[in-house]
């Protein structure tokens, strides 16, 4: 049986006008590839929020395990400003996440460990380059390489394939697939690509008003996520 | 020239301002800040005003109006829709105290030049030691927040995600700005203090591609300006803030050109 890194236990959310979800319970395991879909206004990013701490749940749970300090969390956020006249090269953006208590400057090994993973996301080639000047799917490789820089072990990704064309999604989730298993690294993929995550995700956990449903991803048929828009 | 001590003063003066303005210039260009720095320079311009109407020196009652304000800036600047307008409305608030503060000192209006537009010759011994220990703490203080500055100033949303004290940093930062301002006010003058904060580090972002590089372009570019500014200032006797300024949009015009040159 292997371990869990997350549990939410009668987990319920609301707004002060608007209950979000209730009794909202799973379990997930470390290592596991989970897709969480569901339409637009049912609550998967104010679940990213829980997750991340900025809310706090209104009723139940929601605990890290073994602890809240053996989890490091990695995130990437659907939407970031960077316009076409961003001027950091792709290496020195994917290093602004070194940001502690130090010297100025990235030392020998801060440095080392921005150029292994610029060479994880395939940057290394490009890794000068100015990142307003890059393309939807590099911009998006350097987003996850800033959040892989200090070595979470959950990884969310916020619809971070929504803007892409169909290579650069494969090559984004390729990449991460590949480093979810290698690394036993946990990724929570929030979508609403269903055809994507059944060809990437291990479980799935489909949120939809006042309901929740989860299971292995080839449980997650047509029918169960209905007249759900399949983009 | 160099003989003068107003102008070793000038000078003294001229680089350290050059330095504090082309390094806090990078983070007020990457955070958007160009007109809050307009504005705080506004309020600087009030508070030397008051310090004069007081029979202060003016860069204590400059220090003191543009701290001040800069931490309530901060408080006010949550909804960036919000902020343009309140911040137009402090600046307007601003120039009208420090009109009145000018008159009511009953001081000559060569003293009020010196404020708004800057001079060489008003610069004593005693103000560049106040200028160096300002500096100073602006210097100490932001390599020691550099990397959090950094990442929440050229990627706002990743440091807030990362967990940054996000809130904090943005206060400290104002805070800087306004020791900046009022450094950079003795010789630009309250008027054009946003040419050395603006526009060098707005030009650097063409040239260079690191943070620590930008710097670096910035702050040579200032540095010419105020050293080849005070130059022809004390050669043909007219305004070194009108030299500085063209020397600066030159700067920043031929960057624009070479982007498109690249491109």
């Amino acid at each position: 049986m292997t371990e869990s890194i997350l549990k939410l236990n009668q987990l319920a959310f609301a707004y002060s006008d608007k209950q979000v979800f209730t009794n909202l319970n799973y379990d997930l395991k470390k290592g596991d590839f989970l897709s969480i879909v569901g339409e637009n206004g049912v609550g998967k990013t104010t679940l990213m929020r829980l997750i991340l701490q900025e809310l706090k749940p209104t009723g139940g749970t929601l605990s890290f395990l073994p602890n809240r300090q053996a989890v490091k969390v990695g995130y990437v956020p659907q939407f970031r400003n960077i316009d076409s006249e961003y001027p950091l090269s792709i290496q020195d953006f994917v290093g602004l996440n070194f940001a502690r208590v130090g010297l100025p400057w990235l030392n020998r090994a801060e440095r080392k460990r921005v150029s292994d993973i610029l060479a994880e996301t395939k940057l290394i080639q490009m890794r000068h380059r100015p990142l307003g000047q890059a393309s939807g799917g590099e911009k998006q490789k350097a987003y996850l390489a800033q959040a892989l820089l200090d070595q979470p072990n959950l990884l969310i990704l916020d619809e971070s394939t929504a803007s892409l064309d169909p290579i650069a999604k494969t090559e984004l989730l390729d990449l991460v697939k590949q480093i979810n298993q290698e690394q036993q690294l946990t990724v929570i993929f929030v979508t609403h690509d269903i055809p994507l995550a059944r060809r990437y995700a291990d479980d799935y956990l489909f949120l939809s008003a006042g309901h929740y449903e989860a299971g292995p991803i080839a449980a997650l048929t047509n029918e169960k996520v209905g007249d759900m828009d399949h983009a | 020239m160099l003989s003068y001590p107003f102008m070793q003063n000038a000078y003294m003066a001229g680089t350290l301002i050059a330095i504090i303005s082309g390094i806090m210039g990078v983070f007020v260009i990457a955070r958007n800040m160009s007109f809050l720095t307009h504005t705080l320079s506004e309020i600087g311009f009030a508070g030397a005003a008051f310090g004069i109407f007081m029979g202060w020196q003016p860069l204590n009652g400059m220090l003191l109006f543009t701290t001040i304000s800069s931490i309530g800036v901060g408080e006010l600047g949550a909804k960036s829709s919000r902020r343009e307008n309140s911040i137009t409305a402090i600046s307007a608030l601003a120039i009208g105290l420090g009109i009145l503060f000018l008159s009511l000192a009953d001081s000559n209006a060569s003293y009020a030049t010196g404020i708004l537009f800057g001079s060489v010759i008003g610069i004593s011994r005693q103000n560049v030691i106040q200028m160096v220990a300002l500096s100073a703490v602006v210097l100490i203080v932001t390599a020691f927040i550099y990397r959090f500055l950094k990442f929440d100033s050229f990627d706002a949303i990743g440091a807030r995600v990362e967990g940054l004290w996000t809130r904090t940093l943005s206060v400290i930062f104002l805070v800087l700005l306004a020791f900046s301002v009022s450094v950079a006010a003795q010789i630009v003058g309250s008027l054009l203090i946003f040419i050395l904060l603006t526009l060098p580090a707005a030009a650097a972002k063409y040239y260079a591609h690191t943070v620590g590089m930008m710097i670096g372009v910035a702050v040579t570019f200032s540095l010419l300006g105020v050293w080849i500014g005070l130059y022809l200032s004390y050669v043909t006797n007219w305004p070194v803030s009108f030299f500085i300024a063209v020397i600066e949009v030159l700067f920043y015009f031929s960057a624009l050109i070479f982007q498109r040159l690249k491109a």
